[in-house]
């Protein structure tokens, strides 16, 4: 697998809006590995999830009525030792890829970390971290 | 005090001969208009047909959407060149309606606000900070030359910036100023926020306070704040601007110069003439307005004509505070908004629903509550807030006020059955 699939739900600003979303994904027992949470200061914001089911709970959601959208995200494998993180950006940095938004996913195993990244072209941004020996999440 | 004692205090019966005068000169002057001759004559009427106030009733009204059908010079009654000015003011579908002025009709108009501001006791002694917007809203200009006809010192200071406003209120020492209600109450909580005490620290003594409909509460509480009177007025630029009515130092109804305006009050439903003194909307047929003479012109206006006699000696009849409007607009910031407006700007940017909700706020806040389009939804926030900034910009360029952009998710507003209830006013003006 080259790429995750990530949801993101557009939420307004206000209490209970994860709540909602939460409460779904744990009804039918869907398993959150990774999330976050971006907000603007014009009042709303999108959370982000990385889910075992992905496609499920996209069509889940949509049912019940969620602004979702499932969209490619890469999964950079993040070697555990001090400038792990650091050799990563070396890379974006070098080829000028700008990162949108990110966060970690830790799987079960909890043998790495996964950065999970969104670009403006993933294909580009795959291609060229594959030349640099970049392991994905597989 | 009188500006112009014989005209404002006509009897009765001098008042009617000057008003058939002048409504047969005008009607005449109607027949000029492609607009006006194909109406009449469509309905058999020939200028001799009308020869009083009581044969308006022959006649059809006009409407915004007829200004508008005939923009931009179709309502023109005189030569393109004997025209001096253009004012426009909003309109339901992006044309606005075009209003023309000959020289003698901003005369009038002057006149008028000099028989305003004379009553109220604006003089050569006072110094009258003017702070509407100025330009192609008729509000500030003509207010501007009144206050220079009776020789006041004006500040043509326009609206906005509020402490360059106090600045000049303390350095120039203002006596008189010309503002909306919101701005009155929006300078009243900055001025207390800077501690600045009008009554020991300013020199004002009265304010003319309009182009917004406000309550009689407002009023008390804009004349305790700032320790001045603050007189009503109406006017509208179809008629030539402010000035149409406005209130003597009674303080009770607005004067409406019936030397200049013949007026009507009629169910807004029916088109029915009312009795006087019945609440309805306010018709005004223009007796003096050159360029752009106007029949039966429905205002949207719900007033009521006061029939008493005022004691401060005028004879011309007062109409009460306007209470409402007949349509849907409404009024931010001294600007006309309709609805519809921001409607078709969210018909033209793609990512929002068709459904919306308009909030007013105390200060004049507007904000414009949009759900947004589930299957346009990137789930890229960047996507949003570019988005949301894109609203915000060509609303403002659509209805000149910057309103606060609200992004909902589906299914937050109340579904739109018929009417729907668009536009919440929480503001107490």
């Amino acid at each position: 697998m080259s790429y995750l699939k990530q949801l993101s739900i557009f939420a307004e600003n206000k209490p209970g809006r994860l709540e909602r979303v939460t409460n779904v994904l744990a009804e039918v027992g869907i398993n959150i590995l990774a999330i976050s949470i971006s907000s603007s200061p014009g009042g709303f914001g999108v959370i982000k999830f990385i889910v075992n089911e992905p496609e499920r709970a996209f069509h889940l959601l949509k049912e019940k009525g969620f602004t979702v959208s499932l969209n490619p995200v890469l999964a950079i494998a993040l070697e555990d030792r001090p400038g792990g993180l650091h050799n990563v950006a070396i890379i974006f940095s070098k080829h000028n890829i700008n990162i949108e938004n990110a966060h970690v996913l830790i799987p079960d195993s909890r043998e790495r970390a996964y950065l999970i990244v969104e670009v403006e072209d993933i294909d580009r941004a795959f291609n060229i971290l594959k030349k640099e020996n970049i392991k994905f999440y597989e | 005090m009188f500006w112009n004692k014989e005209i404002e205090t006509i009897n009765k019966k001098r008042l009617k001969t000057l008003q058939i005068e002048r409504l047969r000169k005008t009607i005449r002057k109607a027949f000029n208009v492609p607009f006006y001759r194909e109406r009449f004559k469509s309905l058999g009427i020939r200028p001799e047909h009308i020869n009083g106030p009581e044969d308006l009733k022959k006649l059809p009204f006009t409407t915004r959407e007829h200004l508008r059908e005939n923009y931009p010079y179709g309502m023109l009654a005189i030569p393109r060149e004997k025209v001096i000015r253009l004012h426009t003011s909003s309109g339901t579908t992006g044309k606005p309606k075009a209003i023309f002025y000959s020289r003698r009709d901003i005369d009038i108009s002057t006149e008028l606000i000099a028989r305003c501001f004379t009553m109220t006791e604006t003089t050569k002694y006072d110094i009258f900070q003017n702070m509407m917007t100025y330009g192609l809203f008729t509000g500030a200009l003509i207010m501007h030359y009144g206050a220079e006809k009776v020789g006041a010192l004006v500040i043509p200071i326009s609206a906005g910036n509020t402490e360059r406003q106090i600045a000049y209120m303390k350095d120039f020492q203002t006596t008189v100023v010309h503002l909306t209600p919101s701005y009155a109450l929006y300078m009243a909580d900055v001025l207390t926020r800077l501690g600045i005490e009008p009554k020991r620290e300013l020199y004002l003594k009265r304010a003319y306070v309009g182009a917004e409909p406000y309550s009689e509460e407002t009023r008390e509480k804009i004349e305790e704040f700032f320790s001045i009177d603050v007189y009503n007025s109406y006017g509208l630029s179809e008629m030539g601007g402010p000035g149409v009515a406005f209130e003597c130092k009674e303080k009770n109804g607005m004067h409406i110069w019936e030397d200049c305006f013949l007026i009507e009050i009629i169910d807004p439903d029916t088109g029915e003439v009312l009795p006087e003194g019945s609440e309805g909307e306010l018709i005004i047929t223009t007796l003096a307005r050159e360029a752009m003479p106007l029949i039966r012109y429905r205002t949207m206006d719900i007033t009521s004509i006061i029939t008493e006699k005022c004691p401060c000696g005028r004879t011309h009849r007062r109409i009460r505070r306007i209470k409402g409007r007949a349509d849907d607009m409404f009024i931010v910031r001294g600007v006309n908004i309709f609805p519809q407006q921001i409607e078709r700007v969210l018909m033209g940017v793609k990512g929002v629903g068709k459904n919306y909700q308009i909030i007013l706020d105390q200060y004049d806040m507007m904000t414009v509550r949009v759900e947004i389009d589930r299957e346009v939804f990137t789930g890229r926030i960047e996507d949003l807030v570019y988005l949301q900034k894109e609203l915000t910009e060509k609303i403002r360029d659509e209805v000149f006020v910057k309103p606060n952009v609200e992004l909902l998710e589906p299914g937050t507003l109340p579904a739109t059955e018929g009417k729907a209830k668009r536009v919440i006013d929480r503001r107490t003006l």
